[in-house]
């Protein structure tokens, strides 16, 4: 299908490996300024603390199906100390430090760090970031937070426990927690350098996606995933301030004793009484502020990217471009005055409540709007199963299960019942795994062929998804019914209530899931490293797209394009009567004939 | 392959449905995997019917979805579909028509549920116009317990005929009941399942909670909020009894009350 020759390694540009000194080979592959290098130290970071992520979640697993049971083989591998049994306060910090690396070290840097690093240069025909020390440096930042909650797990109970939403006064008072000592301090600063890393690649991407677009390349030509990455590099600016201050804040709560989450006399355990004057309902405030827009972080890219590859296997224009832009921008925006709807019984006033309520509501109108958009996009086209179209299809498909959870929470005298429930945990998972991880292996999928111009298999990678796709729901789709019976969520033996009681069989049976889940993603440990060695060579443009990212070589050589892009159209003219081929990429010239351009009907 | 894909999401709906009315219907091995026993008063029911309505809801978009998905997918399989691409960029009229519907929708809901919340967490129940019901007790949570102070005879809590316990919290059935809750060190949340009640403990503000309950038993009070390493143990235990028993067993544990050997400061 390439319209070009098969170049399966960066001709031209300098260095071959060969004869390549250490200085070279650190300025080329670590200290690198190149964006796809950048990326892809992203992405195999990542990639690794997924697993670290996905370990911790079996820790949780196992207590849930075997409380106070010794766990198998990662119980001795993560906490030889305990004899392979989880104790109360190892479980606290097992969900604690879970959510915080699957949120700030895997699906937030997957998405904007390796994703959007990789990217967006080459969709918007650029030979690298506007600013590549900027870049270099968001990548580095990283590693000082590795380090911080790296060293968080060194101290008893190995790992902060306050949850990953850090509310005071547990997680500021030392003594109130087991894992508020250090690991709780180490765990705001890395959290405060994956901050700033986001921050400095947030700048870095809107200044690109603003100057360096291709000759041609007008904003609305732009594909969705740059739209997405866009509209993040937004949200990312504003947000993260709040979530920065908010983090030194609590700094110097725990360690200079400034009490701005803390009322005045507080005692917890024992403790010397606080001087006080500050509020713990402020925290979730600030803290929510970031973090909700920070679910929309977590989510538009892959929107975004979901879009490309749907449109690409369905081989059809997608479906209202201009509403999907609208309805991303809509979503960011009611993004931030939505953030109280995690606040409903925390104590803040119930009259604000209602109008947090009616904003939460509306919010889901763009995403469902986003949703009749996909739908559209496949109709009437000739649909590819391939790997990156099955896990973009099931993106849609679960993403509509999250958002229809997503209004029973919104309204706010059923959330009275259900949050702090599996519910809440139900919903965030389907948007968080089915959604957002799902579409992150598709797009590994769709885009490996451009990162180490080779395949990976088909075959595993089918197998990949239908087990996981498999497991997911049966780990995930329970919860929600449990979350109807009320079964609380950081329970380290929920079992202790009757209410709760009968439930252990249900859990079981989800834990099996989970472990089944976590053993599949083996199949892709397995196709990813083989593939990057022994995969099939291709060409640039192995799926017959239009984007301009194609068009380069398949691994792009240092400065992206061995010609200069000049775009003519949007990345989604599939099926256009304009050519024979199926595709039309951007930087094709139109015919030179007029006769034969087509000539939209409704205009 | 195609057809099997297809026929995969197709799943989606489908279990998706059957595991709810599986769980509803309370079919093995799923008893009382639903709503707990509803043993509140008419808010409480408000809650549940809500929950239900708006399963209703999403229920009918989820398998609507979910079988236009199918059907797509199935029809226009490129191995299989014979039809040409069908070559157009969307349509003005359609995104209207699904913007305007899921507006109103939602909207509905939005405004439709406002009194359910207000009368559980604004209007507080009265005694006579204007004069808010006092509350029956005093529930302190703290690290791993709730503590509680019945107002005991004289209706009014920080006197000396206050009644402490830990954990046990009795109260007469078919009442409005008002009680105090607070927190002594880091947040609890205070969670009566049965009764659809929850609300968050936070140290340095007190707030109010308030129900009827309308069968007797004994029920699980729950700690809803991550307070430390024992929040799984914080367990309390409510008793629903009629009034000559309430009253009964309050003067019963104030004449066991030891109250020599300490005196906690008056609550607020
Ligand atoms: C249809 C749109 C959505 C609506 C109406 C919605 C609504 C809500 C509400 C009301 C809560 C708070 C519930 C509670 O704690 O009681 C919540 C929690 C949450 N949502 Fe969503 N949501 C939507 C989409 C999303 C998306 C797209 C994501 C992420 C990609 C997301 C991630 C989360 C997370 C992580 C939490 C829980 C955080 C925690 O308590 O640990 N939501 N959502
Ligand atoms: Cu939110
Ligand atoms: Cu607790």
């Amino acid at each position: 299908m390439s319209t070009t020759a098969i170049q399966p390694h960066g001709s031209h540009g300098h260095s071959g490996s060969h004869g390549m000194g250490v200085g070279e080979f650190v300025r080329t592959y670590v200290f690198s300024l190149d964006h796809k290098i950048i990326g892809l130290q992203f992405l195999f970071s990542t990639l690794l603390w997924f697993l670290v992520g996905g370990l911790l979640a079996l820790g949780i697993r196992w207590q849930l199906a075997y409380p106070w049971h010794d766990m198998p083989v990662i119980g001795r591998m993560l906490f030889s100390a305990e004899g392979g049994q989880i104790s109360p306060e190892f479980y606290t910090t097992l969900f604690t430090m879970h959510a915080t690396v699957m949120i700030f070290f895997v699906i937030i840097p997957i998405l904007a760090g390796a994703f959007g690093n990789y990217l967006i240069p080459l969709m918007i025909g650029a030979d690298d970031m506007a600013f590549p020390t900027l870049n270099m440096l968001s990548y580095w930042f990283m590693w000082p937070a590795f380090f911080f909650i790296g060293m968080s797990f060194l101290w008893p109970p190995y790992g902060a426990g306050g949850g990953w939403t850090s509310y005071p006064p547990l997680s500021v008072v030392w003594d109130a927690a087991p894992g508020s000592h250090w690991p709780q301090t180490l765990w705001l600063l890395g959290v405060t350098c994956v901050g700033i890393s986001s921050m400095l690649g947030s700048v870095n991407y809107m200044t690109t996606i603003i100057q360096m677009r291709a000759p041609g390349l007008t904003m609305f030509r732009l594909p969705l995933t740059i739209w997405a990455m866009f509209i993040t590099a937004i949200l990312q600016a504003f947000a993260l301030p709040v979530l920065t201050a908010a983090g030194f804040m609590q700094l110097t709560d725990r360690t200079l004793g400034t009490g701005f989450f803390l009322p005045e006399g507080l005692v917890v355990n024992n403790s010397l009484p606080a001087t006080g004057g500050g509020q713990p309902i402020l925290w979730q405030h600030l803290f929510w502020f970031y973090s909700h827009p920070a679910v929309y972080i977590m989510i538009l890219p892959a929107m975004g990217m979901v879009s490309d590859i749907i449109a690409c296997f369905a081989r059809k224009p997608i479906f209202g471009y201009k509403p999907m832009v609208y309805s991303i921008s809509g979503i960011a925006g009611l993004g931030f005055i939505v953030w109280g709807h995690h606040m409903f019984v925390s104590g803040m006033n119930p009259f604000l409540g209602m109008t947090f309520m009616v904003s939460t509501m509306m919010i889901a109108l763009p995403s469902a709007v986003k949703v009749f958009n996909w739908l559209g996009t496949i109709w009437g086209g000739k649909i590819q199963f391939t790997t990156p179209m099955l896990f973009a299809l099931s993106f849609v498909s679960m993403f509509i299960i999250g958002g229809l959870s997503g209004i029973f929470m919104a309204a706010t005298p059923v959330d009275i019942f259900i949050h702090d429930t599996y519910f809440i945990v139900a919903h965030f998972h389907y948007v968080l795994f089915a959604g957002t991880a799902m579409a992150v292996f598709g797009s590994i999928y769709f885009w490996f062929p451009k990162m180490f111009g080779r395949m990976m298999d088909e075959s595993l990678g089918k197998v990949h998804f239908f087990l996981t796709f498999l497991f997911l729901n049966g780990t995930f789709f329970t919860m929600h019914i449990l979350g109807a019976v009320g079964f609380p969520r950081r329970l380290a033996d929920p079992y202790d209530y009757e209410t709760f009681r009968h439930l252990l069989p249900m859990n079981q049976f989800m834990t099996w899931c989970a472990i089944g889940m976590v053993a599949t993603q083996v199949i892709f440990a397995f196709n990813f490293i083989r593939s990057i060695f022994f995969g099939q060579i291709v060409g640039r443009n192995p799926w017959g797209a239009n984007s301009l990212e194609w068009m380069a070589p398949s691994p792009p050589g240092h400065g992206n394009f061995d010609f200069q892009p000049i775009v003519y159209r949007g990345p989604y003219e599939y099926g256009s009567p304009e050519v024979d081929t199926d595709f039309y990429p951007q930087t094709q010239p139109p015919p030179a004939d007029p006769a034969k351009r087509y000539k939209d009907p409704h205009h | 392959m195609g057809r099997f894909w297809s026929l995969l999401f197709l799943m989606v709906p489908i279990l998706g449905v059957l595991c709810f009315v599986w769980a509803m219907a309370g079919f093995w091995p799923m008893q009382n995997h639903w709503l707990p026993e509803n043993i509140g008063g008419a808010d409480a029911h408000a809650i549940d019917g809500l929950f239900l309505f708006i399963l209703g809801l999403t229920g009918v978009i989820f398998v609507a979805t979910g079988l236009v998905f199918f059907w797509f997918l199935w029809k226009y399989d490129a191995a299989v579909t014979t039809e040409p691409v069908k070559y157009f960029h969307g349509s003005h009229q359609l995104e209207v028509i699904w913007s305007i519907i899921p507006a109103a929708a939602l909207l509905f809901i939005a405004i439709f549920q406002m009194s359910v919340w207000a009368n559980t967490k604004i209007k507080r129940p009265e005694l006579s116009p204007g004069v808010a019901r006092p509350a029956l007790a005093e529930i302190t949570g703290r690290q791993f317990e709730w503590r509680i102070r019945y107002a005991g005879k004289d209706g009014i809590i920080g006197t000396e005929d206050d009644v402490f316990k830990v954990n046990d919290l009795h109260l007469p059935i078919n009442e409005d009941v008002v009680l105090l809750i607070k927190s002594q060190d880091v947040l609890h949340s205070f969670f009566l399942p049965h009764l659809r009640v929850k609300q968050d403990v936070v140290p340095g503000m007190q707030q109010f909670v308030w129900f009827q309950a309308k069968r007797p038993g004994t029920y699980d009070i729950v700690c809803a909020e991550l307070c430390g390493w024992g929040h799984y143990k914080m367990r309390g235990r409510f008793v629903v009894q009629n009034r000559a028993e309430f009253d009964k067993w309050l003067e019963q544990a104030w004449q066991e009350q030891e109250v020599s050997s300490f005196a906690l400061p008056a609550g607020e």
